[in-house]
């Protein structure tokens, strides 16, 4: 515990935009997979525990595209399209089939594909770690903004991850499909008998939860190495942020986000050794004290 | 008088009985010895993270596989490899080894094991009597502590006691000309982390008594952000930074904290650096890192050392890594230990292996030795150089003195009560 270090940087300007940032930063690409996550619970009621492969896809897909095309737009159009399309066929084949069924199913048969796919990537990429490297255009200098650090490519990761949650929002609070989304969620029965094809708002759900993944991934995969089984870390703290901030609730998940981006960035300076731990122990004090998470709806 | 039979099982049938029960029970010990085949098991990590280490040691093992058994194998036994991943995880390991031993009938043990697993795979080897070479883990106190130690095992593997010693006289010395005092660690939570990162500074403050730790972080194994531990690192505002992260966990460390220019901001020491799994991996290797030296076929400048690395790039088109001249080595050693006892009888091996000095490649002076008393190996090649982002990577290397790292190796075993 060095509580001296981080009171310290609670009065320090320069320390707290960077701390702030780098909080940001992680808060925002756990935002990106764990939207996915809960948006796919909230609509389809399936815990998708296969989520972070589409998070390890997208980072390939990704650095793939960029060695072939050396464009860096290229590369996140590649990760989150590619992650797209993934997800739309895993849904159709396979996890349309596990709807309705018990719990333990669903998680046994997702759980299954996370093997899979870590071997699929295994045999295609192989089993050795990679580097993507950063693109030309952000390998400058950061920006020093009362002091603080921070380097313009996690202002872009910021930038689009936060631009991904506000067309995330509007577009399911004021669009037509938004509010048919919402409806399948609410009742399945009745969005199907008003002659509306539940089955595609399903696999368009699953996509987009994927592509959000794979574009986590993408944007990831410069600062990241990649390597089978890459999705499974960030796969249980996407799910942290899910129950914190309440299954199903998109606000509640970039909420969530940001809180434990926060946590760990200030944390790692007032309480080394135990950052993981406050993830948890915040996790927990947010159970005990709201169980359905700080923006879950009480079941009826 | 007639003897008349009584009825049920008469005495010679029971002892065929058990004759044939003792035999079938003894059955493979008796095939394991007769066998032309020596089947050695090797649990290491091909999967994960570190797989590609996981994976260059298999090769490297296979590569002094094939020479061993083209000149007649261990002993006139030719080799049989028996490789099986385990994940990196400790308990995976320790099960993987014993199942080798037990189900495969594996007579040796190449524990091919980052520190995290190769504490695990001692107790296998402890509780099952086997020879065990660990090839891979380079926590001292494997086979500094004396609790650790059983007779049947070894350890060729660079050790973190010699890195320390060496790299922190290195380190000192640049830090008394250059002025750095403020020094910052970044190293892995586990035991290699720990015990080489407190060795070090150990060592950097003996010889640099002015430095000053100001700063140190402790990210966990195969962390995939390391983006808090760069801004903390930043704010501290160390004037130099020692790290001993190592494969992907080093890479993607350098990938963040590269963004954050940290490289222009205070002289960094990674030690395990200069090995062709991270300098070919990284995208925008910075200049000027100094780190020791791990696998780079430059160092030791010898004919052999540079063939044998391109022998190994030849058939696997990649460089060999820090992890392959270990498993190589302890290839060689088990021929030797193995020819010079005339047997692939595990604990004849191990007696011979007790001292032994062979030839090697990676040889300070050409050779290795098998230290008697700890089991651990000695006189490789060690030193510590500043990286350029293109081959030879480590243009200049200043080497280690073996004379001083016994010295200070005794000194430091005594202080920790091992002696």
């Amino acid at each position: 515990m060095d509580l001296d270090a981080l009171a310290g940087c609670l009065s320090s300007s320069a320390c707290l935009v960077t701390q702030t940032t780098s909080g940001l930063i992680i808060g925002m690409l756990l935002f990106l997979v764990a939207v996915g996550l809960t948006l796919i619970f909230g609509v389809l009621k399936v815990v998708n525990f296969s989520h972070g492969a589409f998070y390890m896809f997208g980072a390939y897909f990704a650095m793939t595209a960029y060695q072939f095309t050396g464009s860096f737009a290229l590369a996140m159009l590649a990760g989150a399209a590619g992650t797209a399309v993934l997800g739309l066929i895993f849904e159709r084949v396979f996890m349309s089939r596990v709807y309705g069924a018990d719990v333990l199913m669903q998680l046994l048969v997702c759980y299954a594909f996370v093997l899979i796919f870590d071997d699929v990537v295994r045999l295609i990429w192989g089993p050795e770690f990679k580097s993507m490297g950063m693109p030309s255009a952000f390998q400058v200098m950061p920006l020093f903004i009362a002091g603080g650090v921070v380097p313009p490519y996690y202002l872009l990761l910021i930038g689009v991850a936060l631009s991904a949650a506000i067309v995330l929002g509007i577009g399911l609070s004021r669009s037509r499909i938004g509010k048919v989304i919402r409806a399948a969620a609410q009742n399945p029965g009745m969005v199907s008998a008003l002659g509306i094809n539940t089955g595609l708002i399903y696999g368009g759900v699953f996509a987009l939860g994927g592509m959000l993944a794979g574009l986590a991934g993408a944007l990831a995969a410069p600062v990241r190495s990649l390597t089978p089984g890459m999705g499974f870390s960030v796969l249980i703290e996407s799910f942290i942020v899910t129950v914190i901030g309440g299954m199903g609730s998109i606000l509640g998940a970039l909420i969530g986000a940001l809180l434990l981006g926060l946590i760990r960035s200030y944390g790692s300076l007032g309480f080394p050794l135990f950052t993981e731990g406050l993830m948890y122990l915040f996790m927990v004090i947010v159970l005990v004290s709201k169980p359905t998470g700080l923006f879950g709806k009480e079941a009826a | 008088m007639t003897r008349t039979r009584t009825p049920g099982i008469s005495r010679r049938s029971t002892l065929a009985l058990m004759g044939a029960g003792a035999m079938s029970v003894a059955a493979p010990w008796v095939a394991r010895a007769q066998a032309k085949t020596i089947k050695i098991g090797m649990p290491t990590i091909l999967s994960g993270r570190v797989a590609q280490l996981g994976t260059s040691s298999r090769n490297a093992v296979m590569l002094e596989v094939e020479k061993v058994n083209a000149a007649g194998g261990l002993a006139g036994r030719q080799i049989e490899m028996v490789i099986r991943d385990s994940k990196g995880q400790p308990q995976e390991a320790a099960r993987v080894a014993r199942e080798l031993v037990n189900t495969d009938g594996c007579e040796l043990l190449l524990d091919g094991e980052a520190s995290s697993g190769s504490f695990a795979v001692h107790e296998v080897a402890r509780d099952l009597g086997v020879l065990c070479i660990h090839t891979c883990s380079e926590a001292s106190s494997l086979t500094a502590d004396p609790k650790q130690h059983i007779p049947n095992a070894f350890r060729c593997v660079r050790q973190g006691i010699h890195d320390s010693i060496v790299g922190g006289s290195y380190a000192a010395a640049i830090a008394k000309t250059k002025g750095l005092k403020k020094w910052a660690t970044c190293s892995p939570d586990y035991a290699y982390g720990r015990d080489t990162t407190g060795e070090f500074t150990l060592y950097l403050k003996r010889f640099a008594p002015d430095v000053e730790i100001i700063s140190e972080s402790w990210p966990k194994l195969f962390q995939p952000d390391y983006t808090e531990v760069v801004t903390k690192i930043l704010q501290a505002k160390p004037q130099a930074l020692y790290s001993c992260l190592w494969g992907g966990d080093l890479t993607s460390y350098i990938d963040q904290a590269n963004i954050y220019a940290m490289f222009s901001q205070m002289e960094v020491f990674a030690v395990n650096m200069a090995d062709y799994t991270a300098l070919t991996v990284v995208k925008n290797l910075p200049k000027g890192i100094h780190s020791g030296n791990r696998y780079i076929k430059t160092f030791p400048t010898t004919p052999e050392n540079a063939a044998w690395g391109d022998a190994y790039k030849a058939k696997y088109n990649e460089y060999p890594t820090n992890w392959s001249w270990q498993n190589a080595t302890a290839v060689m050693f088990l021929a030797e230990a193995a020819k010079k006892a005339n047997s692939a009888d595990g604990k004849k091996i191990a007696e011979t292996l007790k001292g032994l000095t062979i030839k090697c490649p990676f040889g300070a002076d050409g050779t290795v030795t098998m230290r008697g008393d700890d089991h651990t190996l000695v006189g490789y090649a060690i030193g510590w150089g500043t990286t350029i982002p293109q081959e030879p990577y480590v243009p200049e290397v200043k080497v280690g003195d073996w004379k001083t790292i016994f010295e200070l190796e005794a000194e430091w075993k005594k202080s920790k009560g091992y002696t």
